[in-house]
């Protein structure tokens, strides 16, 4: 296990606003391949290691490293282009562009050709163009999602709008991805079907992923691995098992009564 | 529609447009060019600004400083070293100046560049800003270049203005400008940095984490931008033949956004329309300022009438027509064949019915 070097090493970070410590103390390694859940409480400070991690906020205290890198303090889209990538909880679409757009962008930051050469359409960019074009059809075709290519992407429906965002964020062409709340307002069959993906796309991408998520059955259905916040702080990891049955978790999570239930 | 068929399309009318330039050129008289030229300046100022606002979601207001930076640029270009020395009378013209003298072309050329070069500096601090307060940063830029060019008679003639600039400007020129200001634009907004400029537009944060490089994107939106207003305030200032600093207040740049929101915010065609529209109806409304009868009621001649008959007929469009006067739509061969088709097809479908 030593000898295998970690993708993500967040080394106990602390983050601040003002007199408000958000995340105090997070510390997270994580491996190649692995999928990690994050849970805990509305206001726990979830999203916010997010926010560290792509880079929207600079920690208070201490150090994020990728991939050895050191990645505190660089702007998101230098983290995007190492390769991390994120979806969020209230979705970001490109809502007045299409769907093909929202997809074609997130291949942008890897364009080799200079702008001169894209605005005159010179052979060079013509070929890179096309062959964004047609990765970005074969994304759009995994999530079904081909046939809306012209659409507007804010008027698909919530479900749909959520599998665009993954597919935008897989454009960009990520070791690590990060998903906030990506089962938020689904049904149990839209949920299932949800599982299922994020573990096909973590298999066909070679990815892994770190995700947030208020569902229960995902979390401890997909995840083999997951951290507990609550007030900033983590108060447990472990399997899903050794969560479930955490008087910790069960407390500040679940409530002080769950043992009734 | 195959792209060669829409390339051969393209420069059909291309040549359709040379051949309408040499006539209007050869049959129409000064006034009438006058408006035709001024549609045509205003039609680059106006897609040089929808890159910047309508594409890139920048709220700049600072194309007047670049107008002038490129007007002031190509006057003193253009005009000959002996009388340069005969018009500077306040303080006398300063070295390079004195004995610069370029063909028109490389005049514009330069305008452009210098405008450029000032928005590249101002650009890199401002843009940081967001919504208003990038537009009052930038606001208070051409503010600045406006005061400057009042108080550097050494350079500017200050307050005199420069006056007896050769008429340089004609149809070939403005239409040219436009026509390349349009292909070099629709080039860039229709490639990869485009969908990263529109990208800026709908969401920064998202943009943002997909990795688009906000400073460099906007910069580079803003830049070439003002490229453009450098050029046509270099085409301004040959058409006029006469510029000072108070041909660059604030009512210029508010004149070009009024033809970008009339025209619709990201869509060119709909600012080409509304840059003609815009300066055709400035002049059609002439005759109410001076003085009509309603009936019974006389109403006197009111200088500045026919702004504030503007400004109502902007209102109303701006009230019921948000996206501007063609809603977002873009020309294309394909929609343009689609909607010929569209035509016929229901003649004939009614010619139909009839029988």
């Amino acid at each position: 296990m030593e000898l295998v070097m970690e993708l993500l090493n967040v080394d106990n970070i602390t983050m601040k606003f003002g007199g408000l410590t958000a995340v105090s103390n997070f510390k997270l390694k994580v491996v190649p391949g692995e999928l990690i859940g994050l849970i805990g409480p509305n206001g726990a400070g979830k999203t916010t290691v997010f926010n560290i991690i792509t880079g929207i906020y600079t920690p208070t205290i201490n150090q994020i490293y990728f991939q050895s890198q050191n990645i505190t303090g660089i702007k998101p889209d230098k983290i995007a282009k190492a390769g991390i990538a994120r979806t969020f909880q209230n979705i970001r679409l490109l809502e007045n562009l299409t769907v093909i757009d929202n997809v074609m962008v997130g291949f942008h930051l890897h364009l080799q050709s200079n702008l001169v050469s894209a605005i005159l359409r010179l052979p060079g960019y013509a070929r890179e163009e096309e062959s964004i074009y047609h990765k970005s059809m074969e994304l759009l075709e995994k999530v079904e999602l081909e046939k809306y290519k012209l659409e507007k992407a804010g008027s698909l429906p919530y479900g749909q709008q959520r599998k665009l965002e993954i597919v935008r964020a897989l454009a960009t062409g990520p070791k690590l991805l990060l998903l906030d709340e990506p089962a938020a307002g689904m049904n149990p069959q839209e949920t299932k079907e949800l599982m299922s993906f994020i573990q096909k796309i973590q298999n066909d991408f070679d990815l892994t992923i770190f995700l947030i998520e208020h569902d229960m059955k995902v979390v401890m259905g997909i995840c083999r691995r997951i951290l507990v916040m609550d007030y900033g702080v983590t108060i447990a990891e472990g399997n899903p098992l050794e969560i479930q049955n955490n008087p910790e978790v069960i407390k500040a999570y679940l409530g002080v009564d769950a043992n009734d239930a | 529609m195959k792209k060669q068929n829409e390339k051969i399309f393209t420069i059909l009318a291309l040549i359709v447009l040379g051949v309408l330039v040499y006539l209007a050129e050869n049959n129409l008289d000064a006034y009438k060019l006058r408006i035709l030229n001024l549609g045509a300046i205003y039609a680059t100022l106006g897609v040089s600004l929808n890159l910047i606002y309508g594409f890139t979601g920048q709220f700049s207001l600072g194309h007047a400083g670049f107008m002038a930076i490129g007007a002031y640029v190509t006057a003193l270009l253009v005009l000959p070293p002996y009388y340069k020395e005969m018009i500077f009378i306040l303080e006398p013209l300063v070295w390079p100046f004195t004995v610069m003298h370029t063909p028109f072309i490389v005049a514009l050329f330069l305008s452009g560049l210098f405008a450029a070069i000032a928005a590249l500096l101002i650009g890199l601090p401002v843009l940081r800003l967001k919504g208003d307060y990038l537009g009052i940063a930038t606001l208070g830029f051409a503010e600045i270049i406006r005061i400057i060019a009042n108080n550097i008679p050494q350079v500017t003639n200050g307050a005199l203005g420069i006056k007896g600039i050769p008429e340089f400007t004609n149809l070939w020129w403005t239409i040219g400008v436009a026509v390349f200001t349009i292909y070099i634009i629709k080039g860039l907004i229709s490639s990869s940095y485009g969908r990263a400029l529109m990208a800026i537009r709908e969401n920064e944060i998202a943009a943002e984490v997909i990795g688009v490089n906000l400073t460099y994107h906007k910069v580079m939106s803003f830049t070439i931008s003002a490229f453009f207003a450098g050029v046509a305030g270099g085409l301004f200032a040959c058409l006029l033949t006469t510029i000072d600093p108070k041909a660059f207040m604030f009512v210029m740049t508010f004149n070009i956004l009024i033809v970008v929101v009339l025209g619709g915010l990201g869509s060119i065609t709909g600012t080409v329309l509304a840059a003609f529209l815009f300066n055709y109806s400035l002049e059609y409304l002439r005759p109410i300022e001076a003085g009509f009868n309603i009936g019974p009621i006389i109403i006197p001649a009111i200088p500045g009438l026919r702004m504030v008959t503007f400004s109502a007929l902007l209102l109303i469009v701006i009230l019921y027509k948000q996206k501007g006067l063609l809603g977002g739509v873009e020309f294309s061969w394909k929609g343009l064949f689609r909607f010929i088709h569209k035509i016929f097809s229901n003649e004939k479908s009614s010619e139909g019915s009839s029988k």
